[in-house]
C-alpha cells in the first residue's frame, strides 16, 4: 500500500459550531487539522444561534485556511481534491464552507469531493486503523443517532436511528435542568462516574424488533422527576441523576448495536461522533463485544470525536477514489441523509 | 488592471468582468434567490466567456452590504477566499452605493434602500459631486419615518431600488410633492458593472478581517448584549 505519490485533500468542514480546514494525505495521516471552536460564543445563549454561527464561520474560513495551508507545509500545486461538507448541518453554516471549498477548487482547478458530515464522523477512526468491511458504524453526536451499516467502502446505509431527540441533544437539555452550562455532556459523563443508577429511569423502545432509539421519554422522565423534587422541597444527589440518566442512555445504545451486530455480522464497529468521547459509553461498549470476539471495536480518537475537517479528508479520500465529484453548482442539503439499509425493519 | 465584481446582495444575481473602466462581460439573472448553485458557475462562465482565467483578475471587488444575510455570506465568501486562495486584491462595496451609483443627477440627494420588514429599511444618502459618488450619510437600519425625518432638509430626493417604490404613499405624505422622484426602473437592478466602476477608486481591504456589513446584530446578540451590557472575556472564538 506504499504508493509512490502522496495524495492530498485539502477538507473543509462548517457544518455547525466549528470552523475547519485540514490536510490530509492519503487518506490516513494528518498533516494539519485546524479547528476554530464557537462554543464560547454560543454559551451565551445556552446552545448554536445559526445565524450568529454562519457570522462566525465567515470571520474564520481563510484563517483557518491559512493556518493549514502553512502547518502542513503545502502548496495548491501539490493537492489533489478539495473535498467538504454539503450536509447534514446548519444551513447558513454550510453554505460558508461550500463556497469557500468551490473558490478553492475553481481558482486552482482541482476536483471538488462532497462529503456526508455522518461519513466523516465515521472516518474520524481511520486515523486509529483501516476501516474492514462489512463494517457497522454507531453515531451518536448532539445532532444525531444512528446505527450505519458499511458493506463495502464508500457505501452507508441507515440500520436504525432515533426517533425523537439525538442522544447529545438529551444531555444538553438535561444539563439545563441540573444548571450545567452548554454543552453538558462532559460534565454530566464526569458526574455519572461519582454516582449510581438509582432512579431506574425508562429504557425506550428496548425490546422493540428493530434498531431504532429514542430519547425524549428519558428526557421527560428526568425532568419530571427533579421539578417534582423541586416542589415538595426533597434534595436529590446530582450524580445520581446524572448516573442514572446516562446509564439509561448507553443500556439502549448498547442493547440496539448489539442486536444490529447480530444481524449484520461485521468485521468492525465503529464508535463515533461527539457522544463517542462518553467515558460511560466507551467502557460499556467494550465489555459487552469481548463476548462477540470477531468484531474488532473500533473507537475513534477522543481529539476526533467532535467536528473537525480532517475526518471529512479522510472520508473525501475514499469517495473521491471511488469517482465522487461534485460540480461548481454544489448546494448545502441540511437535512442530508445516508440511504435506509435493503429489508430494513422501519 | 482587471476586475471581477460580484453582488449577490439581494435576490438578483450580477456579475461583471473589467479592464480598468471598460467592460469585458457582463451577466445579471433575476430568477432564483439560490445563489449558492448559481454563482460559482456564472463566475466560470463569465471568464470562460472572455477567455480569462481566474489567475488573470487584479482585484475581486464585492457588494459587502446591506443585504439578504445569506445572499452576503455567500459573496463574500466566495470573494474573499477566491482573493486570498489567489493572493489577489479584495474590494467591498456597499451594495446601496451599487444603485446609487447608477443614478445620474445634480444638486439631488441619492437615496437607494432595500424594505428591512416591519417598517424598517436600510437605506444610505448619497450625492454625486463632480462625478463622483459621495456618501452624506452612511448606511444604516433605521425606521422608514426616522428616514423621512433626515431627509426633510433636502430639496430633492431621488429613490432608488426595486423596494422604493412600495413605500410611495409614506412618501407622498412625508414629502412635498416636487421633492420626491423615484429613478428610472431599470436602474433598480444592481448593475456589477457599476460595483466595479467604484472599486476602481477604491483601497483594497484586508482580507483576513473581511466580513459582510450586515447592519444589524442577531437578534440573539442584541438581546443578550442588553442584558450584560456587551461585556465579555476573551474571543469568542478560539483555535482548539
Ligand atoms: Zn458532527
Amino acid at each position: 500500500m506504499n504508493s509512490l505519490k502522496r495524495e492530498l485533500i485539502l477538507a473543509f468542514e462548517t457544518s455547525c459550531d466549528e470552523t475547519s480546514v485540514a490536510v490530509v494525505e492519503n487518506g490516513e495521516k494528518i498533516l494539519a487539522n485546524v479547528v476554530a471552536t464557537q462554543i464560547k460564543s454560543h454559551k451565551r445563549f445556552g446552545g448554536v444561534v445559526p445565524e450568529v454561527a454562519s457570522r462566525h464561520h465567515i470571520e474564520q474560513i481563510t484563517l483557518c485556511l491559512q493556518d493549514a495551508l502553512a502547518e502542513a507545509a503545502v502548496t495548491y500545486e501539490e493537492l489533489d481534491a478539495v473535498a467538504v461538507t454539503y450536509g447534514p448541518g446548519l444551513v447558513g453554516a454550510l453554505l460558508v464552507g461550500v463556497a469557500a471549498a468551490k473558490a478553492v477548487a475553481f481558482a486552482h482547478n482541482l476536483p471538488l469531493i462532497p462529503v456526508n458530515h455522518m461519513a466523516g464522523h465515521i472516518y474520524a477512526a481511520r486515523f486509529v486503523t483501516p476501516l474492514e468491511f462489512p463494517a457497522m458504524a454507531l453515531l451518536v453526536s448532539g445532532g444525531h443517532t444512528e446505527l450505519v451499516y458499511l458493506p463495502e467502502p464508500n457505501r452507508y446505509e441507515i440500520v436504525g436511528e432515533t426517533r425523537d431527540d439525538a442522544a447529545g441533544e438529551a444531555y444538553d437539555k438535561i444539563g439545563r435542568v441540573l444548571g450545567l452550562s452548554y454543552p453538558a455532556g462532559k460534565e454530566i459523563d464526569a458526574l455519572a462516574h461519582a454516582g449510581k443508577d438509582s432512579f431506574k429511569f425508562p429504557r425506550a423502545m428496548l425490546h422493540e424488533e428493530n434498531y431504532d432509539f429514542s430519547f425524549s421519554g428519558l428526557k421527560s422522565a428526568f425532568i419530571n422527576t427533579v421539578h417534582h423534587a423541586q416542589q415538595v422541597g426533597e434534595e436529590l444527589n446530582k450524580n445520581d441523576l446524572a448516573a442514572s440518566f446516562q446509564q439509561s442512555v448507553i443500556d439502549v445504545l448498547v442493547a440496539k448495536t448489539i442486536r444490529a451486530l447480530h444481524a449484520f455480522p461485521v468485521k468492525q464497529l465503529i464508535l463515533a461522533g461527539g457522544v463517542a468521547a462518553n467515558r460511560g459509553l466507551r467502557q460499556a461498549l467494550a465489555q459487552r463485544l469481548t463476548r462477540l470476539d470477531e468484531v474488532e471495536f473500533v473507537k475513534a480518537p477522543l481529539t476526533l470525536c467532535g467536528d473537525n475537517a480532517a475526518m471529512i479528508g479522510a472520508a473525501g479520500y475514499v469517495a473521491w477514489k471511488n469517482d465522487v465529484r461534485a460540480q461548481l453548482d454544489l448546494n448545502a442539503e441540511p437535512s442530508l441523509e445516508f440511504p435506509w439499509v435493503k429489508g430494513a425493519l422501519k | 488592471m482587471k476586475i471581477l465584481a460580484i453582488d449577490t446582495s439581494n435576490q438578483p444575481l450580477s456579475l461583471a468582468l473589467l479592464e480598468d473602466e471598460r467592460l469585458l462581460a457582463t451577466m445579471t439573472t433575476n430568477h432564483s434567490k439560490n445563489h449558492s448553485v448559481a454563482l460559482m458557475p456564472q463566475i466560470a462562465a463569465l471568464l470562460k466567456s472572455v477567455a480569462l482565467e481566474p489567475t488573470e483578475i487584479d482585484r475581486i471587488a464585492v457588494a459587502q452590504g446591506p443585504g439578504s444575510y445569506t445572499g452576503l455570506r455567500i459573496g463574500v465568501t466566495t470573494a474573499k477566499t477566491l482573493a486570498f486562495t489567489l493572493n489577489k486584491e479584495l474590494v467591498g462595496i456597499s451594495s446601496l452605493a451599487v444603485l446609487a451609483g447608477a443614478v445620474h443627477v445634480a444638486e439631488t440627494v441619492i437615496v437607494p434602500l432595500f424594505d428591512a420588514r416591519r417598517g424598517n429599511v436600510f437605506a444610505g444618502i448619497y450625492q454625486e459631486k463632480e462625478g463622483i459618488l459621495t456618501s452624506l450619510v452612511a448606511d444604516r437600519h433605521l425606521g422608514l419615518s426616522e428616514l423621512c425625518l433626515k431627509l426633510q432638509k433636502y430639496p430633492h430626493i431621488v429613490f432608488v431600488g426595486n423596494d422604493s417604490q412600495q413605500f410611495a404613499q409614506q412618501f407622498k405624505h412625508a414629502f412635498k410633492p416636487q421633492q420626491v422622484s423615484f429613478a428610472h426602473p431599470e436602474l433598480n437592478y444592481p448593475q456589477a458593472y457599476i460595483l466595479g466602476l467604484l472599486a476602481l477608486r477604491q483601497k483594497p481591504a484586508e482580507i483576513q478581517n473581511f466580513i459582510p456589513k450586515y447592519l444589524r446584530l442577531t437578534q440573539a446578540e442584541a438581546q443578550w448584549k442588553k442584558k450584560h451590557q456587551g461585556t465579555l472575556d476573551g474571543p469568542l472564538v478560539e483555535k482548539i
